[in-house]
């Protein structure tokens, strides 16, 4: 039951803040997310008590002519999405409060959070596909709405080119439905199309494989499904690039692991290496655009599909070094990158250009911006002791098992990273202050909160990282010994 | 009721129903007024009402209904539909001052 | 008492947090007392673990908190205290307290002099785990960040873009040796089944590799070598060192010349259970180190500016360090990592002494004649250059003396002899150094020369204690040979076996004299003609541009930035920007727009068959209809 009030209890949210006008609804909606986030540590609690408490998982029929049922249920690897998803909520509503949003917009994002949940805990593959779905109108709107210059056109083609995977996905999640002979008929249940992907043939499978990991490669996104992310990211509004950055392109990531690794295990082991190479092929190519790149927003946009490229090269190389990394790198990555473009937004605020070539000299007049830049930057590079570090650390092991030719290729994140964050940094902040930047102003009261609260998190994580990985380390073994069996 | 209804051969009704459509057919193919072509469409449709009932009561024994369930919601379909058509038409009329639907060709590309 | 070893990086760290945060509310004379002060606590917290294990010298564990386990994987987050951990100990706190008190004077009229205490306390935290770790992830971790603190106080002044520039150079230098860190951690969990030092050095799992797959010890080591190249700025990776002078004067004492950059060596004698293994390896470490040290000796033979000379010589000194541990001889190594932090801190301290006398002035040229009016900053210069010349009894002549005389032992007289001719040159340019700058007449301007004046005590105090180290410190490594003859035991050899193999050295008494004699002879020579090139005719180097030839190729480096700039730089930059500017926007991005595109216009030819003419669309209707109908038909 915790499972379901921390599905739709956004949802009723977001109901209610449709009837408040006005200011007091970014009040609202932020004080209806940190109910949403003690919902999460509530369900934390019930997990930690007992990790396979009934309250944590509900089945009821609901198509029942279909066989698909309302089946929801959180083990490790959802409680760490949900807590990804309940933890940033807060936040990015947080960082919009000097917006000019209404209530409407926070009720979308409200609204984004109940698929989002619903994504990360759903068990039935037709209730997956339709959360996966939902998510996506929300952010539409919020883009279509709120965004910037071409917007039209930029979010048309975002909907369409998903749209087209998620539809993809549905083909295959379909195709295994129809498989499916348990003894209650054809069913859309998580454990049954695992027997119904097992028992295919291995071309049936390579076809299912390409079928999800086109729809998750296209969420993520993954080289060379990316191009309508750079530009979404920019035309999007900073609390709706937060939202596409942060939580929804785990959605990728998070079927990857539980939609399409379990599902069709000779699939994977027939074309994983092809989408392996694919995602580290995105590492490298996206950190070089990332190097030449003059738009700071654009340019995080492109590390954050480098990185990406590296969770879901760990996921594919399967084994429990790669998927906890991956575990972590997610929640690290949200963190870091919705970090980093609340930072875009801060300079872009103050100084109405978001070229890094007309920046400059920012820690002089705004030094506390700068430390806290830096700290956040440090995690996006993967300093031991920020988070980015375990999750990269562990990654790359995980790869490194699967190939070491790989490993080393994909090691060149660490360079590449450090090469355009650095110099993004310091053509930003370093340097002389020229006239658009010598009046720029430190941090305010609500921006503080929001980077220092992001900058204990990275530290924090990079130095304990221990509740965290005990929270998925259960789910991953049992994860692993389902496709082995 | 089931005897009246089985009292004249199926065959009967099918050609009833088949020169009954063919009729609508002919009429929404040659006549121009708009409001003819109204009435011609809901004698097609009445048509195939005929067919579902005697169908239904032929095949499907005392019991089965769901082809005269059928028949219900073409009706009310129909006078929707009617209903919708005939404003359009009215609003069409005030426009042009005329319902002949060659008049009607910018509905196009 | 080794189980409160966790107290010696916890002394900086807490210095960090309470500069960092206290900032602007802190008295510069407060920043000093808890900076300093942090450092000379880890110290004494150290002098007396380093008294425990010599007495009782088998190694502690000391255990803090699981820090990342998956699966198998394990890294703990622990310390291990043994007599090799404790001599960099030793060095680190004791070297950083005296760098810390004179960065007190150094540093008083800057304005960032808490944010650069606060640094430096940091700096210190990540070496203390860096020497600390007892597993390879938590070296690493201490590893990276001093490669951040490196980065931070290079780019000190962060208004300067060259700073900057040399900042960013050096950072992302060392992530290229830091990825091979990584990958060789990596080999290590994969062969030997953890990275924790007892499970990575187990005696019968790595007999076993070694007769099972040799060749993954010779990867492994190769992995961490070249991670050390990029942190003890090797041969290719050594280029951002001399650029990292752009930080302030106690920076590159401390970080490019006492600690950070010996982390290579450490991490090769900590691993040397491995090395000794691949004798590949260690072929490739000797040549390597040789090799960076005769290249980068030379270099220094021209340079006029009084830091780069120095950094030249560091970059030198660590390839001898790295020919010592190429040859198997890890205490020596270790021996010259230790007398080197002494005289080549000293010697950077000095330098920064006089640079501060003579106002930011660093040019050599520009200076003379200063020992009138910087005695103590002189003297104590003297002592460091004939420490680093390697003239007995100074600590310099020890350690360098049992590198040449190990290098011999396994290498004979060919390889010797390189070896030897790096020392000639440091021995040169080093005299060169302090003849030009405290000898002659003085060739700064008039207001130079008004300003000039000794430092302020808290910067001569550890140029003194320094300097008294760098003379006795030596002692530490009596030579086996004259000292068993004499009673006096090689103390540091004994100390560090416990840590490292200890090679057996066969030389007499009669051949290390020989040696001894052959080497102080060549530098008497060396030191004369130096004297006599620059004190007696007085030459000085000629300006930038009337250099040529020969000696502008090496003044300008051999042009090793410039052909890594055309080499990799620029390459990377171009190739990006074709992938940004063609891949991406042309193909990829154009191929999703093309699908777009085919679908309008394909539809774009259909939609004129909607005519509009409604008759039409009835009467096609109809038509199709029955067309349907009598196929159907037609197909029974």
């Amino acid at each position: 039951m915790i499972t379901v009030l921390l599905i739709f209890f956004p949802l009723v949210a977001a109901i209610l803040l449709l009837a408040v006008q006005g200011e007091t609804s970014k009040r609202i909606a932020f004080g209806l997310s940190l109910a949403e986030l003690a919902i999460w540590f509530y369900t934390y609690i019930a997990f930690k008590t007992n990790p396979i408490d009934a309250s944590l998982s509900l089945k009821k029929a609901w198509i029942g002519s279909i066989g698909a049922s309302f089946a929801v249920s959180t083990d490790g690897i959802s409680l760490m999405m949900t807590f990804l998803t309940a933890l940033l909520v807060p936040f990015i509503i947080l960082s919009s409060f000097k917006g000019k949003y209404s209530n409407v917009f926070y009720a979308l994002i409200l609204l984004m959070q109940t698929a989002l949940m619903g994504v990360f805990t759903a068990t039935d593959g037709l209730l997956f596909y339709i959360f996966w779905e939902l998510a996506l109108i929300p952010i539409w709107f919020i883009c279509l709405i709120w965004g910037g210059e071409h917007r039209g056109m930029i979010t048309f083609k975002f909907f369409v080119y998903t749209m087209a995977g998620s539809l993809i996905m549905l083909l295959g999640l379909l195709y295994l439905y129809f498989q499916t002979n348990g003894s209650m008929g054809r069913s859309f249940a998580w454990a049954e199309l695992v027997q119904a992907g097992k028992a295919l043939s291995e071309t049936e499978q390579g076809y299912i494989f390409w079928a999800l990991f086109l729809a998750f490669a296209i969420k993520m996104p993954i080289f060379p499904f990316h191009t309508w992310q750079p530009d979404t990211y920019v035309v999007a509004p900073t609390p709706g690039t937060m939202l596409l950055s942060g939580i929804m392109l785990k959605m990728g990531t998070y079927g990857l692991l539980r939609w399409l690794m379990p599902l069709v295990p000779a699939g994977v082991a027939m074309w994983g290496k092809t989408a392996m190479i694919l995602s580290i092929i995105g590492i490298i190519y996206a950190s070089c655009i990332a190097i030449v790149q003059k738009d700071f927003k654009r340019l995080i946009a492109y590390s954050s599909i480098a990185h990406v490229g590296l969770i879901a090269a760990g996921i594919l190389s399967w084994n429990v070094e790669g998927i906890s990394g991956a575990m972590m790198q997610m929640i690290a990555h949200g963190i870091n990158v919705v970090g980093l473009f609340f930072i875009a937004e801060i300079i872009f605020n103050r100084t109405n250009t978001r070229q890094i070539a007309e920046l400059g000299g920012l820690r002089q007049v705004a030094p506390q911006l700068a430390l806290l830049f830096l700290i956040i930057l440090l995690g996006s590079v993967a300093l031991p002791l920020t988070n980015g570090f375990v999750g990269e650390f562990l990654l790359l092991n995980g790869i490194f098992k699967y190939n070491i030719g790989f490993a080393a290729v994909a090691g060149l994140t660490v360079i590449l990273g450090a090469v355009y964050m650095l110099r993004s940094y310091q053509s930003v902040m370093l340097g002389d202050t020229n006239p658009r930047t010598e009046n720029v102003l430190d941090l305010d009261l609500n921006e503080k909160i929001i980077l220092i609260g992001l900058s204990i998190l990275i530290i924090g994580m990079g130095v304990y990282p221990k509740p965290f990985m005990e929270i998925s380390q259960p789910a991953i073994k049992t994860l692993l010994e389902t496709v082995k069996n | 009721m089931q005897e009246i209804v089985q009292g004249v051969p199926l065959q009967h009704y099918i050609w009833l129903s088949a020169i009954l459509f063919s009729i609508g057919v002919m009429g929404v193919l040659y006549r121009r007024n708009a409001i003819i072509i109204f009435m011609c469409v809901e004698l097609m449709l009445n048509a195939v009402n005929l067919m579902l009932v005697a169908f239904s009561r032929y095949h499907s024994g005392t019991t089965g209904s769901s082809a005269q369930v059928f028949v219900f919601f073409i009706m009310a379909v129909a006078a929707a539909e009617v209903a919708v058509g005939l404003a359009i038409l009215m609003m069409v009329y005030r426009n042009t001052k005329s319902t002949d639907i060659d008049f009607l060709n910018r509905l196009k590309f | 008492m080794a189980q409160l070893a966790w107290l010696v990086p916890l002394f900086p760290l807490l210095g960090f947090v309470i500069i960092g945060l206290a900032n602007r509310n802190l008295s510069k004379s407060v920043t000093t007392l808890i900076g300093s002060g942090s450092i000379l606590a880890s110290f004494v917290v150290s002098l007396l673990l380093f008294f425990e294990k010599v007495s009782q010298p088998t190694p502690t564990t000391v255990h803090l908190f699981d820090w990342i386990t998956a699966g198998n994987f394990s890294a703990k987050f622990s310390f291990l205290i043994d007599p090799l951990s404790t001599i960099f100990l030793l060095v680190i706190t004791g070297v950083g307290f005296l760098i810390h008190l004179y960065s007190s004077g150094y540093m008083h009229e800057d304005d960032g002099f808490r944010r650069f205490f606060a640094y430096l306390n940091l700096f210190v935290f990540f070496m203390l785990l860096l020497v600390m770790g007892d597993n390879f992830v938590v070296m690493f971790v201490g590893w990276e960040g001093v490669g951040l603190c490196s980065y931070l106080l290079i780019g000190y002044w962060f208004e300067n873009t060259d700073y900057n520039n040399a900042a960013k150079k050096a950072f992302i230098m060392n992530r290229i040796g830091d990825l091979a860190f990584l990958i060789g951690i990596f080999l290590i969990y994969q062969h030997l089944g953890g990275i924790d030092f007892n499970t990575a050095f187990n005696i019968t799992n790595l007999a076993n590799l070694a007769k099972g797959n040799p060749s993954a010890i010779t990867a492994i080591t190769l992995c961490l070598f070249i991670g050390a190249t990029g942190k003890s700025a090797q041969v290719p990776l050594f280029t951002w060192l001399p650029d990292a002078m752009a930080g302030p004067t106690p920076v590159s004492a401390l970080i490019h010349a006492a600690t950070m950059v010996t982390a290579g060596i450490y991490m090769i004698a900590r691993s040397n259970a491995l090395f000794s293994l691949a004798p590949l390896t260690q072929d490739i470490i000797l040549y390597v180190g040789l090799g960076t040290a005769l290249l980068t000796a030379s270099i220094g033979l021209f340079q006029n500016d009084i830091k780069k000379v120095l950094a030249y010589s560091t970059v030198s000194q660590l390839g001898l360090m790295f020919a010592a541990l190429g040859v198997g001889a890890y205490s020596a190594g270790v021996f010259h990592v230790v007398t080197h932090a002494f005289f080549k801190a000293l010697l950077f301290l000095g330098a920064g002494s006089v640079i501060h006398g003579m106002g930011g002035e660093q040019d050599i040229r520009k200076m003379g004649g200063l020992r009138q009016s910087m005695p103590i900053t002189f003297w104590t210069f003297v002592i460091g250059t004939v420490a680093i010349s390697g003239i007995p009894p100074f600590a310099g002549f020890f350690s360098k003396d049992q590198i040449l005389a190990e290098i011999l032992a396994h290498k004979g007289i060919g390889i010797t002899a390189v070896a030897m001719i790096v020392s000639l040159m440091t021995c040169f340019y080093m005299f060169r150094l302090l003849f030009l700058t405290f000898f002659g007449n003085f060739r700064g301007t008039q207001e130079q020369k008004h300003h000039l004046h000794e430092s302020p005590l808290s910067m001569t105090i550890p140029l003194m204690v320094l300097a008294f180290l760098s003379t006795v410190g030596g002692f530490i490594g009596f030579p086996h040979g004259i000292g068993h003859e004499m009673g006096i035991h090689h103390w540091l050899d004994g100390f560090l076996a416990q840590s490292v193999v200890i090679t057996p050295n066969h030389f007499t008494a009669g051949q290390e004299w020989t040696l001894i004699g052959v080497a102080v002879g060549l530098l008497a020579g060396i030191i004369f003609w130096a004297m006599k090139t620059y004190v007696t005719d007085g030459k000085i180097p000629v300006k930038d541009s009337e250099m040529e030839g020969l000696q502008k190729v090496i003044y300008d480096k051999y042009y090793v930035d410039e052909t890594y700039n055309r080499l990799i730089t620029k390459p990377l930059n171009q190739i990006s920007s074709g992938i940004s500017n063609f891949i991406e926007t042309k193909i990829i991005d154009g191929g999703v727009n093309g699908i777009g595109h085919f679908t309008k216009w394909l539809s774009s030819g259909i939609r004129t068959i909607q005519t509009g003419n409604v008759d039409l669309y009835f009467f096609a209707m109809t038509i199709s209809a029955m067309l349907i109908l009598i196929i159907k038909l037609f197909d029974k």
